[in-house]
């Protein structure tokens, strides 16, 4: 039966809401989502994941001593810091990146999303922002353990200048994992793979690919992420080359990039990887 | 002075690989009213509702909404419509409190507002007793009403809703049509998929009629009851009493237009008479001037459905 109205009960107001700007989505969309990863199990997860890792390293070295970590702080730093916080930046980027855009079509959750008036480039941004920030908390979880190390066997006062500068290159590096990460979650709509990918990549898959291109084809591999990420640990090593060439191994191998290199290689792989997985999003359909 | 709210379909077409799902679908709807969109599984119902929130991608074709052209200025398009499709899934780890209110705040309403918004269209769905409750947790009628609460938390003038009841207990449909009165009461303009026919007769105004993509027609119910009914239109009578065979054969078949009756049970009556909306008018004076004991006076579902199946018989 067709109901007959009479008349009006409420109008609304001619005030329409004015909806923010693209500048201000993005902060607020990354504080929702950031919201959703410190109250899921996956961040629960991964803080006892990186607990458990500095525990064992902390145990590990009290009883054995081992004399390449505490002989000197900047030895202990490099071994600790630089060396375990790539696997934790991983880890990070594919518990919180892995799934950021395909787990919006696989479960469904895009139809909700993306029923606010927020343009899609937005939406990327918010979600690359609060995995960004939570990973950013992840790894001071990781800092803080190996500082607390540090500090107890070397004082308060022997922190290398080498630490502090490794910091921005811990976070450009970050940056481009997650971008690869995200561009991997655009690329498919199921999170598994994004995951997977992600995983076997950047564990062993980059490095693989690495020595393959150096001995193989013997060119430099500076279009491989894991080669640059390798001057987090040259930082720590004597001389450092800041440059933005090669160091050169037994031929036909390449030890490393220069510093310079590797921050360009890190910074090239966030922006084209952004970029690409953002125009995959904006051309993805939720069917 | 505000226009009137309105949706425009433009020669929508969309094609999934060789399979045209939409085919030049033009469809234009004004005013403050429910507008019942309908058609058989895969008629392409939802597919327009996608692309007329941008979910999808048009072949050929535009969407408006209040005049904003969805597929060139989305987010400006979308500001003033309330979206339900596809029965989303809600983020498991928020409670609904978070949920609406990251809606809420993402579409622009006032923090001050937020709070009074959500305990409103959480009261409105009667789910406010479960707002701090992870959503993971909950059935997929109660996500429903989650769902139907965030499309209607910012007020919107516009309300696009795919299939609402889907997943909903009978009272929890019951509780969508009286949702739906509501909004028309408040002057909203409701444009609402659905395979329930009873729910479309009972709060929409007009239908719109799709098949393998292409638009059937798309009028009042009225006059679509008038228009394809053979020129015969039913009514089902209540009573407040059990009515006998004298009264129905003396009473109610001898009112003039009437051609047949139908004794769906001993206090309903259905009758079928020859005519439109004007006789329907006189029937129901004669009927309430024979003082029987009429309660209830309603067009039955199915002369809708009648109709519906006639015209996706024709198309097949």
């Amino acid at each position: 039966m067709t109901e007959i109205t009479t008349g009006t009960e409420t109008s609304k107001p001619a005030t329409r809401l004015k909806v923010p700007s693209t500048a201000q989505q993005i902060p607020r969309l990354a504080h929702y989502q950031m919201r959703q990863y410190l109250q899921s199990r996956r961040f629960l997860a991964l803080v006892v994941i990186v607990v458990a890792i500095g525990a064992i390293f902390s145990a590990v070295v009290a009883i054995y001593h081992s004399s390449f970590i505490t002989s000197d702080s900047v030895s202990f730093y490099g071994g600790s810091w630089a060396g375990g916080v790539g696997v934790v930046i991983v880890l990070a980027a594919v518990f919180f990146g892995g799934d950021a855009i395909a787990g919006e079509f696989q479960n469904k959750t895009g139809y909700f999303l993306m029923s606010v008036p927020i343009r899609r480039a937005t939406v990327y941004a918010g979600k690359f922002l609060a995995a960004f920030l939570t990973s950013v908390a992840i790894i001071t979880i990781f800092f803080a353990i190996v500082l607390g190390n540090g500090i107890y066997y070397f004082g308060a006062s022997a922190f290398p200048w080498q630490l502090f500068f490794s910091l921005p290159i811990v976070i450009l590096y970050l940056l481009a994992v997650l971008g690869t990460t995200f561009l991997f979650s655009s690329l498919f709509k199921t999170s598994a793979y994004g995951f997977v990918l992600t995983i076997i990549l950047f564990l062993f898959g980059f490095t693989i690919l690495q020595d393959l291109v150096a001995i193989l084809i013997k060119i430099e591999p500076w279009m491989v992420i894991s080669y640059a990420s390798g001057i987090l640990s040259d930082l720590f090593s004597s001389p450092i080359n800041w440059g933005l060439t090669a160091t050169l191994g037994p031929v036909p191998a390449y030890d490393s990039p220069g510093i310079a290199e590797g921050v360009v290689i890190m910074l090239g792989y966030f922006i084209l990887t952004a970029i690409a997985g953002l125009l995959l999003f904006e051309r993805e359909e939720f069917k | 002075m505000m226009n009137k709210p309105n949706i425009e379909i433009v020669s929508l077409t969309k094609k999934f690989g060789s399979f045209k799902a939409l085919d030049n679908l033009d469809l234009q709807i004004e005013g403050t009213k429910c507008v019942g969109f309908l058609g058989p599984n895969g008629a392409g119902k939802t597919t327009a509702l996608k692309l007329l929130t941008d979910m999808i991608f048009p072949t050929k074709g535009e969407c408006f909404i209040n005049g904003i052209s969805v597929q060139k200025e989305r987010k400006l398009a979308l500001a003033d419509a309330g979206l339900l499709i596809e029965s989303p899934e809600i983020y498991p780890s928020l409670t609904p409190y978070e949920g609406l209110e990251m809606v809420a705040d993402l579409r622009g309403v006032p923090p001050r507002e937020i709070k009074d918004r959500i305990s409103e269209v959480l009261a409105e769905v009667k789910m406010e007793s479960w707002a701090d409750k992870k959503i993971g947790e909950f059935s997929k009628g109660m996500k429903q009403r989650i769902n139907i609460a965030a499309s209607l938390v910012h007020d919107p003038d516009v309300v696009i809703l795919d299939e609402p009841a889907t997943g909903l207990d009978p009272r929890g449909m019951a509780e969508v049509r009286e949702i739906v009165r509501k909004l028309k009461k408040r002057n909203r303009l409701i444009f609402m998929s659905s395979h329930i026919l009873q729910e479309v007769t009972e709060v929409c105004d007009e239908v719109a009629l799709i098949n393998k993509g292409k638009l059937l027609f798309y009028d009042t119910l009225g006059n679509v009851i008038d228009k394809f009914s053979d020129g015969h239109s039913s009514v089902d009578v209540g009573f407040a009493e059990p009515v006998n065979e004298a009264l129905i054969n003396r009473g109610l078949s001898a009112i003039s237009g009437v051609t047949s009756s139908e004794v769906l049970d001993p206090k309903r009556v259905r009758l079928r008479f020859k005519g439109g909306t004007e006789t329907q008018k006189k029937l129901l004076e004669e009927i309430v001037g024979l003082h029987i004991g009429v309660v209830s006076f309603s067009e039955p579902s199915s002369t809708l459905e009648d109709i519906y199946m006639k015209q996706i018989e024709r198309g097949d």
